[in-house]
């Protein structure tokens, strides 16, 4: 269960210490997405320390919020997260994407108790999140889904069709977050193929938007606090994010969106997340 | 005549839906044509259109899947291969316990031509891990078969027609998952049988009277109807090649991949010696009357007979 009193600055040793285990579990794999994972953590921490109701010895427990990572590569952030709430033991995560481990290279369900949904191919996570807030929606439940994004994700039109059918069911209990990071393979979000002006795009479709600084902690959860009022809206919160933040040399530097450190670079990157 | 399998599907969710709070029936702007206008009115607070967009159809069916539900989507089996990734990944590898219903299935449909015909699904469908395939060919067999696939945990796609098709089994018919069943079996066997007809969906009548023909000739021919397309029942096709001279493959869907594929790696995998003549699409379809493409097409009664007469090369 989240606790309460868990302080901005707790969360923000929690999150440095993340970012470690982050750097070091795609060490370990030798490959994997350091940069999307760094720019989601803030984001994974205050949901999981603040606002997800859930039960790590009982995943499946029916009452338990749902988060869904859409942008299923920045799994290794959703599995430091999960590590330290207690879905299992922190040194699992150095199996990240070896034969035989839960940690897949994308998020398996079914491999992985506490994942709601295999994601991987981006755009179907918000169709899916839909999916479960029309469920509590139909059982009067009072459990939310959280879906977490890119920004280059928003290219593929299922996006866009979930964007359309959320208001008309009214889902004032679906979140979707989406990392701004403005960085993807094959260059800027904004020159591989725009999605601004984001928040009044999300807004002409029937949502109600937040803009926030997906790295500042209490500014997140202040987001997510509004988000959880009603008014018969979806919520989107824009966290406007650097993609591989924390390490400077992996800041907005595409190079790092799906490639593993070195031990040398690994050392230095973490030696820069606990010493600045 | 009897009904179209798509009118037994519409008929029988609404007996289901009676009994079971879980289901719940998507829609893209197709229920008129896919039969779920009746559940829609039944049920409206458990009726989901969500217009012309069937990817995200698939991912609110999975969402509603995962959280408790037994959702049924319903489109045209073309319009929901073109969202094969999205099944792949929604439905397949996540082992969602949503049911596709893909109406409209092959040629059949006749007039409004090949960009609504499923001719592909099966293929499509058969190659995912997890994923049932159904292919009912009369109103008793979609009944049952609907009612196992709401009762089934995981994912099923289930292929319909829009015409109407002929009982082929009675009242006291009780369907089974996974085996072929035969639906003709000639009055006097000789050793080896002139060809076991195996066919699946809107041609099984067909295929029927063609064997019926035969044996007025002497010929005797039997005929088998594939239900299940996957898993596949191989044991079936082994024991038919036994005592078969040949086998013979019917069905409106391109004949790679679909039933003819199967029938064929069955064969190849039990060591069987015993030829197959696949009778189906080699190409697209085209616009007329639904009896037309059929002759075109090769997959009447005649045609059937023939390909079970024929000489092979």
């Amino acid at each position: 269960m989240p606790t309460a009193t868990t302080t901005t600055t707790d969360l923000k040793a929690l999150a440095r210490d993340m970012r470690v285990d982050i750097i070091r579990m795609i060490e370990a794999a030798g490959n994997g997405h350091p940069g999307g994972s760094l720019s989601i953590i803030d984001i994974l921490a205050v949901l999981y320390w603040k606002f997800l109701k859930h039960d790590a010895q009982k995943p499946d427990w029916e009452c338990r919020d749902r988060l869904i990572l859409s942008k299923g590569h920045a799994c290794p952030a959703l599995y430091a997260v999960m590590a330290y709430r207690g879905f299992f033991p922190k040194e699992k995560l150095l199996t990240l994407r070896k034969l035989g481990s839960p940690l897949q290279g994308h998020p398996d369900r079914l491999r992985l108790p506490g994942i709601e949904f295999s994601s991987g191919s981006l755009g179907q996570g918000l169709s899916v999140g839909l999916g479960m807030a029309v469920a509590a929606q139909m059982d009067k439940a009072a459990w939310k889904t959280y879906v977490v994004l890119g920004d280059g994700e928003l290219q593929e039109g299922q996006c866009w069709e979930a964007f359309m059918a959320a208001p008309k069911f009214k889902l004032d209990n679906l979140v979707a977050i989406v990392d701004h990071n403005n960085g993807q393979i094959d260059g800027p979000v904004e020159q591989v193929m725009g999605i601004e002006p984001l928040a009044d795009k999300l807004r002409a479709f029937n949502w109600e938007v937040q803009s926030v600084d997906g790295h500042d902690l209490a500014a997140i959860e202040k987001a997510l606090a509004k988000a959880q009022k009603g008014g018969g809206k979806p919520h989107a919160i824009i966290a406007k994010t650097v993609k591989g933040k924390g390490v400077s040399f992996m800041e907005n530097n595409i190079a790092w969106h799906g490639n593993a450190p070195k031990k040398e670079d690994a050392d230095k990157a973490v030696k820069e997340i606990l010493h600045g | 005549m009897g009904k179209a399998t798509r009118e037994s599907f519409g008929e029988t969710i609404l007996e289901v839906a009676e009994k079971d709070p879980r289901l719940v029936v998507l829609d893209a702007d197709l229920s008129k044509s896919t039969m779920t206008q009746a559940f829609m009115k039944k049920y409206p607070a458990r009726h989901l259109e969500l217009g012309i967009a069937e990817q995200n159809m698939i991912g609110v069916a999975a969402g509603l899947a995962l959280s408790g539900k037994v959702p049924v989507l319903t489109s045209f089996a073309c319009f929901l291969i073109g969202r094969l990734e999205n099944i792949r990944v929604s439905a397949a590898y996540n082992k969602t316990n949503m049911k596709l219903v893909g109406t409209h299935a092959g040629i059949g449909i006749g007039e409004d031509g090949t960009s609504q015909m499923g001719l592909e699904d099966v293929a499509a469908m058969r190659a995912l891990p997890n994923m049932v395939v159904l292919q009912p060919a009369d109103h008793e067999e979609t009944r049952q078969a609907v009612r196992w696939m709401i009762e089934h945990e995981g994912p099923v796609y289930i292929r319909l027609t829009r015409q109407k098709m002929a009982d082929l089994h009675g009242p006291g018919y009780k369907w089974a998952f996974d085996k072929i069943d035969v639906v003709f079996e000639p009055a006097k066997k000789p050793a080896k049988l002139t060809a076991t007809i195996i066919a699946s969906g809107g041609p099984v009548p067909h295929a029927v009277e063609a064997a019926k023909g035969l044996e007025k000739k002497g010929f005797a021919v039997r005929v088998a109807n594939a239900s299940t397309l996957s898993p596949f029942d191989g044991e079936a096709i082994a024991r038919f090649a036994k005592d078969s001279q040949r086998l013979v493959t019917v069905e409106d869907h391109n004949v790679n991949g679909g039933l003819g594929s199967a029938v064929c790696e069955a064969v190849c995998e039990h060591g069987a010696a015993v030829p197959v003549v696949r009778l189906g699409l080699r190409e697209f379809g085209e616009s007329a009357a639904p009896e037309q493409l059929y002759e075109k097409y090769g997959l009447t009664a005649a045609a059937i007979a023939e390909a079970c007469l024929k000489n092979i090369g």
